[in-house]
């Protein structure tokens, strides 16, 4: 008879050396993203780059105006979101709030080129009348919005229900226990979700093409169409020229950190005062 | 013994959706002493104690029939706030729930905060003596900045009490308070329970009898939703006038 032991044993590494190479192949290219990003764009790096606007070669405007689109949009796009959330998870044990959930999810993986075309037809040709920042935090903001709705649910779910009746049963007010006691237990994941969203709306290229356009110049105003990083890295890549397809590398790796320093920058930030 | 009555319930009846965990209940609770309801698993002994200060209704699809009167005023008329309740009917839970994010003086402070009390020493003395009244004050007054979350289960069960006095109640209930604790953990709280009874009107759900007899003045036995006997503790033990109080409290069945 056969060692059943050994039999088992090799049943386990192969699953294991398995599991292994899944990981392997899909660090890979994520890894060789950070990479190329890295070698092509660091070389652009420098004060002038950084700061000059787009005829002087810079990609000063760009950066400004994502950390704009950034600002308006989370300001837009975070209590709408949050509030969102706690009502789906604190009120929504009704058959509105299961439909809003199941539309919340679509909007959650709605093509941003949808969201954009949106935006571009309601915000920029019949409300603005121009190509604005505006326009394209709104757009980004439909886009956050059901990010942070649906992480925020999740977050209040996981707050313990006798958190809740501990409050309530001190004489506390339903309102006072959701902003006194829930959602600072559920802290660290509204954190998680609104750096989420900004990671993900701080990349999206395709609303806010049709609704920022581009700009070579530092901010005009919230009714002048303005710069951002993708829309720099989208259209630089596409020129002929070595040179300013170059700038779009260095335009990449700043966005890059743009991500990486808000999240570090927000979770010092918000840090609680102690471990759960 | 003569004591007057804190709280009445007439004729309730409870329900969770289409099941009944309540019938046709009617029991006089008696201010200043301590009052044990006891009875096998699902008999409806934390439902009972729940609709005393409204908590019954925060389950979707719970609903009551009868009248709960607190000194003769039924709580559920229409134009009780539950809140106002609450705040007069305190409770304590059956595992210690001292909220994760505030410190031990936070969470004694957190029922006037969020009835929207400011800092201050008024405060500071309100959460002295709920602390020394919890009996936890000595082993925690040099502490009060630590997270309530940081101290032993026994620590954290009266400082969920502790936090329910500081609101200042007329009535503690306290859902089986002591299940989840050892046993030097448990006597601290029956005799902090005695100490209460002083001042306040204790009502005890417990599943573990010898705990009802240490601890209760009156004793009130459940049996699946209904009361079926109720009295002075000592009496209900020695001379139950019930078969099946009987059976319970010799442990022939639960």
């Amino acid at each position: 008879m056969l060692n059943s032991y050994s039999i088992r044993k090799f049943k386990n590494k192969a699953a294991y050396v398995l599991c292994l190479c899944c990981v392997v192949i899909a660090v890979v290219p994520l890894a060789s993203i950070l990479f190329e990003v890295i070698a092509r764009g660091a070389s652009q790096l420098s004060i002038q780059f950084l700061t000059s606007n787009g005829l002087e070669g810079g990609i000063g405007p760009a950066i400004q105006g994502t950390l704009i689109l950034i600002g308006l949009t989370s300001l837009i796009g975070v209590p709408i979101g949050i509030l969102s959330g706690v009502y789906l998870a604190e009120f929504g044990d009704n058959k509105y709030a299961s439909t809003m959930r199941t539309i919340n999810d679509i909007l959650t993986e709605f093509p941003s080129i949808v969201v954009g075309i949106t935006a571009f037809s309601i915000i920029v040709i019949g409300v603005t009348g121009s190509f604005s920042p505006l326009a394209g935090a709104i757009a980004l903001s439909f886009m956050m919005i059901p990010i942070v709705a649906r992480t925020t649910e999740e977050a209040l779910k996981l707050v313990l229900n006798s958190i809740r009746e501990a409050s309530l049963a001190l004489g506390a007010h339903q309102w006072k226990t959701i902003l006194r006691v829930v959602l600072p237990a559920a802290r660290q994941g509204l954190v998680t979700g609104t750096l989420l969203a900004v990671a993900r709306i701080a990349g999206e290229t395709a609303p806010i093409l049709l609704t920022i356009l581009g700009n070579s110049y530092f901010f005009q105003g919230f009714n002048q169409p303005m710069d951002a990083l993708p829309l720099r890295i989208f259209l630089n890549s596409r020129q002929p020229s070595p040179e300013v397809q170059a700038q779009a590398w260095g335009a990449a790796l700043v966005l890059i950190l743009i991500v990486l320093a808000l999240n570090i920058v927000v979770r010092i930030a918000t840090k609680g005062r102690f471990k759960r | 013994m003569d004591t007057t009555e804190k709280m009445k319930t007439e004729n309730l009846n409870a329900w969770f959706g289409p099941k009944q965990a309540l019938k046709e209940i009617t029991l006089s609770i008696k201010a200043n002493v301590v009052t044990a309801i006891i009875g096998p698993s699902g008999c409806g002994k934390s439902t009972f104690i729940r609709t005393l200060n409204r908590m019954h209704e925060l389950v979707p699809e719970a609903r009551i029939s009868g009248q709960v009167l607190l000194d003769g005023q039924n709580i559920y008329a229409d134009e009780v706030d539950p809140v106002q309740i609450r705040r007069r009917v305190g409770m304590v839970f059956q595992k210690p729930n001292p909220f994760p994010t505030m410190s031990i003086y936070d969470n004694v402070a957190a029922g006037l905060k969020l009835a929207g009390a400011k800092k201050g020493q008024a405060l500071d003395e309100i959460v002295q003596k709920s602390l020394q009244q919890a009996t936890l004050w000595d082993e925690v007054k040099d502490d009060l900045r630590k997270p309530g979350t940081s101290i032993s289960g026994g620590q954290q069960q009266r400082l969920c009490i502790a936090r329910a006095l500081a609101v200042n109640p007329e009535v503690i209930l306290m859902d089986e308070p002591c299940s989840a604790l050892d046993p030097i953990a448990t006597a601290k709280i029956e005799t902090l329970i005695r100490q209460l009874a002083e001042n306040y009107t204790v009502v005890i759900v417990t599943h573990n009898m010898q705990q009802a007899a240490r601890v209760s003045d009156f004793t009130a036995f459940f049996y699946l939703g209904k009361l079926i006997e109720y009295g002075e503790t000592n009496a209900l033990f020695e001379n139950p006038k019930s078969e099946l109080t009987e059976k319970y409290i010799t442990g022939k069945f639960g």
